[in-house]
């Protein structure tokens, strides 16, 4: 059987990210208004695959999926190896302006998952005269912890099976079993404590109830879609954040959970289709 | 004394289910080829009765209905019936379609030595949540 291609390219993008540099895997398709789309703590950008191969979106979005150092196709920079990983939301937020910089993308869109759902808030926050608008999926801006992280990198517990069973639970049911697995393949892949190490971000580092009440959706549109399954980042979590940013758009997908873009690519269209359009119309 | 009656048989109906489990885990191919490292004693609590379940190898080898007198158990899990039944649906609601996710709000106690637990973590998710099989 003759081959197909999808029409992704990936290239290694050698750039500097917090002044350190990085060698940094780097998928995209399509043309027109950057899309950057940022993948969920502890698994790589494998999970937009679905959005970078939509003809619908690609029309008029360049679609643009980066690895996060340490994850996926991108390595570690030098010197990892006497380094313990843990991710702050200075250098999560560098690193999204950097890349955005290094790439020369004028006022992109960033959609970011979980960590890049929370990641959102604080460039709405910060810098929204550098994006056209941001949307956020699963996205909160502090949720109540449900396990105890220690459990994700230690000798006697395999970390990549932990990982995964832990955020199994968090889709929803009606998501194909397909992908289901593909999406936990992703947390079985992951290098040993990564996954830890992004939480740090998540549970430590980046509490940002005190600071979303300056976000200003006049500057910068804030889109937030959260699965209705999802446990983790619950559609209360995102409902108490999007009630102290005015003009912050919530949508709670029906038969969804945290991975909606993975998880089940068909329902998630329905609800991403209309924000893409009303963004596009710049609406 | 109404409210009692209807406890009961929820409870009778959720030990009921888990009764099924050796069945239903040894019917079950995958599971067992995914349990095969899983060796222990664990209970499952349904109110106030525990059920020992003993896995060997990942097959569930029998089921002992509580109380019990000093009988141990590497771990514990511990729901109300009704929530063991929201758990057990077929398709499950949001925010009990998941183990952790009741753990997390406090609908149920996961609780002793953790560590085969989290080990084993789908296989024993997946034990649990076998009698969907049945609703």
């Amino acid at each position: 059987m003759k081959a197909t291609f999808e029409p992704i390219v990936g290239r290694y993008a050698h750039l500097t990210l917090s002044g350190r540099p990085h060698r940094l895997y780097i998928e995209e398709a399509g043309s027109g208004i950057p899309l950057v789309c940022l993948h969920t703590a502890g698994a790589d950008g494998r999970q937009f695959r679905h959005v970078l191969n939509d003809p619908a979106i690609t029309r008029d979005y360049r679609v643009i999926v980066f690895d996060m150092p340490w994850h996926g196709k991108s390595l570690p920079p030098v010197g990892f190896e006497t380094e313990e990983y843990n991710l702050t939301t200075a250098n999560y937020t560098q690193m999204v302006l950097d890349v955005c910089d290094a790439l020369e993308l004028q006022r992109p869109v960033v959609m970011g998952c979980s960590i890049g759902g929370r990641l959102v808030l604080n460039l709405a926050a910060e810098h929204p005269e550098r994006f056209r608008a941001l949307i956020g999926l699963e996205s909160a801006a502090h949720q109540q912890p449900w396990y105890d992280t220690e459990w994700l990198n230690r000798p006697d517990v395999h970390g990549g099976e932990v990982c995964a069973a832990l955020v199994s639970g968090m889709m929803a049911p009606q998501s194909p079993a397909e992908s289901r697995h593909e999406t936990l393949w992703m947390y079985k892949c992951g290098g040993p404590g990564i996954f830890k190490g992004d939480l740090y971000f998540y549970r430590v580092d980046g509490d940002l109830r005190e600071k979303i009440a300056r976000i200003d959706t006049k500057r910068c549109p804030l889109y937030m879609l959260t699965g209705e399954y999802d446990f983790s980042c619950t559609p209360d979590d995102t409902k108490r954040t999007a009630a102290q940013i005015k003009g912050a758009e919530v949508t709670i997908m029906k038969e969804l959970g945290h991975f909606p873009m993975s998880e089940n690519p068909a329902q998630f269209r329905r609800y991403i289709m209309p924000v893409l359009e009303k963004i596009k119309a710049g609406k | 004394m109404t409210t009692l009656t209807t406890l009961d048989a929820t409870a009778g109906r959720v030990i009921a289910l888990f009764e099924r489990l050796p069945a239903l885990v040894g019917g079950n191919a995958d599971l067992l080829r995914r349990g095969r490292f899983l060796t222990t004693d664990f209970a499952i609590v349904v109110g106030a009765t525990p059920l020992l379940v003993r896995v060997d190898g990942g097959r569930v080898t029998s089921i002992t209905r509580g109380p019990f007198l000093l009988r141990p158990w590497a771990f514990s899990i511990t729901a109300e019936p009704e929530t063991w039944l929201k758990l057990l649906k077929r398709v499950p609601d949001p925010g009990t379609h998941d183990l952790m996710a009741l753990s997390k709000v406090g609908l149920a106690r996961i609780e002793g030595n953790l560590q085969p637990f989290m080990a084993n973590l789908q296989v024993i998710k997946d034990i649990v949540t076998a009698p969907r099989a049945l609703t």
